[in-house]
């Protein structure tokens, strides 16, 4: 076997010599047999029930004291079939599952399918709503990372940390709230732009909110680096090399917390990423403490995103939200009343749904947990042929194995946790 | 990027909608994987996603413009009805490859096998595809020859079918309990 090419983005000299992904099977920490053969090996099953596995994975652990000398994980126990669902709904039906897939990046999943679609339409969004996206996607980055360090906090023993982040959390969700109507699943997006424009008193609310936010990013700071119990228990546990973290296909903060200069805003651009000034936080020491620097810095940056998008979104106030393209996009309400012909639309994509051109394509987002992938078969009909979400999450499990090598059962918590992993993005 | 003309086993390359699909002889997809990621630099699997186009192209599928494109305010410009192509069998297994680099490049690896023919496992060149190629046989039946662990990984150990197939029941699975004994 060959090694990987290292002509990408790497920062600081390599972690460790080689690589530490376990043969053959990259996801299963096998016991040596030497250390079987002792008799003083224990497997233990971590899971399906725990609280820190933030929903329900079961790792089956090898213990030989506190130390970890075998893992593999078992998932599947949230698989609900979201993609078979999708394929017997129209379109724009569709639109509603997948927020349901990963329930804290709701917006940025039901963005990536839109997306997806809209890049098989070949259909223009205009700017606003682009803008109101961004805004969006980055208060929902916010929201996930909110929950990923209070629950973070929680088992790593800073159960104050927990509050503060909930509190905040809670207000993103009023933002959400006024935007959409619902707390958490908005499905908001529609092809072509938005569901409704979005309403005159966010922009301050939303400014307000960042405001009063930019100061506690601050106080989670003095909580978690300040924090001798959350110091010892992330610095140095769980390294992986940016060369390892790539070949186990592991995505945003969990590669830029191991030197990689790597985020699909900003190498590949969508929405309005390009236009927009922000910087990518990369650490390179590779262990939980750095995955959990790279949050606390992405959460100060999307504040950054949010607020030059909301400048926008007053500039552009009375602009339209949505494309105009009547085959695709419901006639305003008014029209209902005099145009015939806008009847019949609405009837149409009401009962029937859209038609999507014939063709395949994968867009890939920066979500919070990394790349948010969305790979998308139409046969020109009204129902989608085939979606398939790449998740993050799902990967990110896959390699736990790798990263709690020669580590305490303790380090276990820590290492899971700093991951942010979803039992509900894995399982879909 | 040029260079995919040495693509091993190499049958077409479709450009799409800004998106590339290198379509491979399913026999030699190691080959090819391999040689993407270490002549071409591709050293990041995103994905491996399964389709099953079983019953694929059946109906009309609208009306999609014509050559000067459509528009609403002109009659006739809708064109003539659709069908999709034919695809050359019945399942596809796509890879996502990322160069991930400077200059990144996105490309899809694409296999084509109809129902009992395997496709050579990338695990020894990609990790990643452990759990992906594990959930691509479970969804969709599709065997990975060489895969060092092939096992289920999101349905229950005991289950019978692939659900992700056309032809899987929708609601046909047995309920438990349901009080009709």
């Amino acid at each position: 076997m060959t090694a990987a090419r290292t002509d990408f983005v790497v920062r600081g000299p390599a972690l460790y010599e080689g690589t530490k992904i376990p043969s053959p099977i990259p996801s299963w920490l096998q016991v040596p047999e030497a250390r079987r053969e002792t008799g003083n090996v224990l497997q233990v099953n971590f899971g399906p029930n725990h609280p820190s596995t933030h929903g329900v994975l079961r790792l089956v652990v090898d213990l030989d004291g506190e130390e970890i000398v075998g893992m593999r994980a078992v998932i599947g126990y949230l698989h609900t079939g979201f993609e078979k669902s999708m394929e017997q709904k129209s379109w724009w039906k569709a639109i509603n599952y997948p927020s349901r897939i990963d329930y804290l990046a709701t917006f940025q999943n039901e963005l990536v399918f839109v997306l997806a679609i809209e890049k098989l339409l070949g259909i223009e969004v205009p700017p606003k709503a682009t803008w109101v996206r961004m805004a969006l996607s980055e208060l929902n980055r916010i929201h996930s990372h909110l929950i990923w360090l209070g629950t973070m906090g929680l088992e790593l023993g800073v159960q104050s940390m927990y509050m503060y982040c909930f509190d905040q959390r809670e207000r993103v969700l009023d933002l959400f709230e006024m935007v959409t109507g619902v707390r958490v699943h908005g499905r908001y997006c529609q092809a072509g732009g938005l569901a409704e424009d979005i309403p005159p008193a966010f922009v301050d609310e939303a400014r307000s909110f960042c405001r009063k936010f930019e100061p506690m990013i601050g106080e989670y700071e003095r909580l978690t680096w300040q924090n001798k119990m959350w110091q010892r228990r992330t610095e140095g546990i769980g390294v992986v090399s940016a060369e390892d973290a790539i070949r186990l296909g592991l995505s945003g903060p969990n590669l830029r917390a191991s030197g990689l200069n790597w985020d699909i805003r900003r190498s590949e651009p969508y929405l309005f990423y390009d236009q927009v000034e922000f910087d990518v936080p990369v650490y390179e020491q590779g262990d939980c403490d750095a995955r959990a620097r790279v949050r606390i810095d992405e959460m100060r940056e999307s504040l950054r995103i949010a607020e030059q998008s909301l400048d926008k979104i007053e500039q552009l106030a009375g602009e339209p939200w949505i494309s105009d393209d009547r085959k695709v996009v419901l006639p305003p309400r008014e029209e209902l009343q005099t145009s015939m012909e806008s009847l019949i639309h609405h009837f149409k994509i009401v009962s029937e749904g859209y038609r999507v051109p014939a063709g395949e394509v994968y867009v890939a987002i920066e979500g919070p947990r990394g790349e948010e992938g969305c790979y998308v078969v139409s046969d020109g009909g009204a129902k989608p042929w085939r979606v398939h979400f790449r998740a993050p999450s799902f990967l990110a499990i896959a390699a736990a194995p790798t990263l709690c090598q020669e580590h305490l059962i303790a380090d276990l918590i820590a290492i899971s946790a700093s991951l942010d992993t979803l039992m509900g993005d894995s399982d879909r | 990027m040029s260079g995919y003309k040495q693509v091993p086993g190499l049958l077409e390359v479709n450009e799409a909608l800004g998106e590339t699909t290198l379509v491979v002889e399913r026999e030699g997809l190691a080959e090819a994987a391999l040689y993407l990621r270490d002549e071409l630099g591709f050293n990041y699997l995103a994905d491996v996603a399964g389709a099953d186009y079983l019953g694929w192209g059946g109906e009309v599928a609208g009306s999609w413009g014509s050559a000067e494109g459509r528009d609403l305010n002109v009659p006739y410009t809708l064109g003539p009805s659709l069908v999709a192509k034919p695809k050359p069998k019945r399942f596809s297994v796509s890879y996502h490859l990322l160069a991930l680099r400077d200059d990144p490049v996105r490309v899809r690896l694409q296999a084509w096998l109809d129902d009992g023919e395997e496709v050579a496992t990338v695990v020894e060149i990609w990790p990643t595809a452990d759990w992906l190629e594990r959930e691509v046989y479970d969804l969709m039946g599709i065997v990975f020859a060489g895969h060092p662990n092939p096992v289920r990984v999101l349905m229950p150990e005991d289950w019978e079918g692939h659900p992700l197939r056309k032809d899987y029941p929708i609601g046909g699975e047995p309920v438990r309990f349901s009080g009709e004994e």
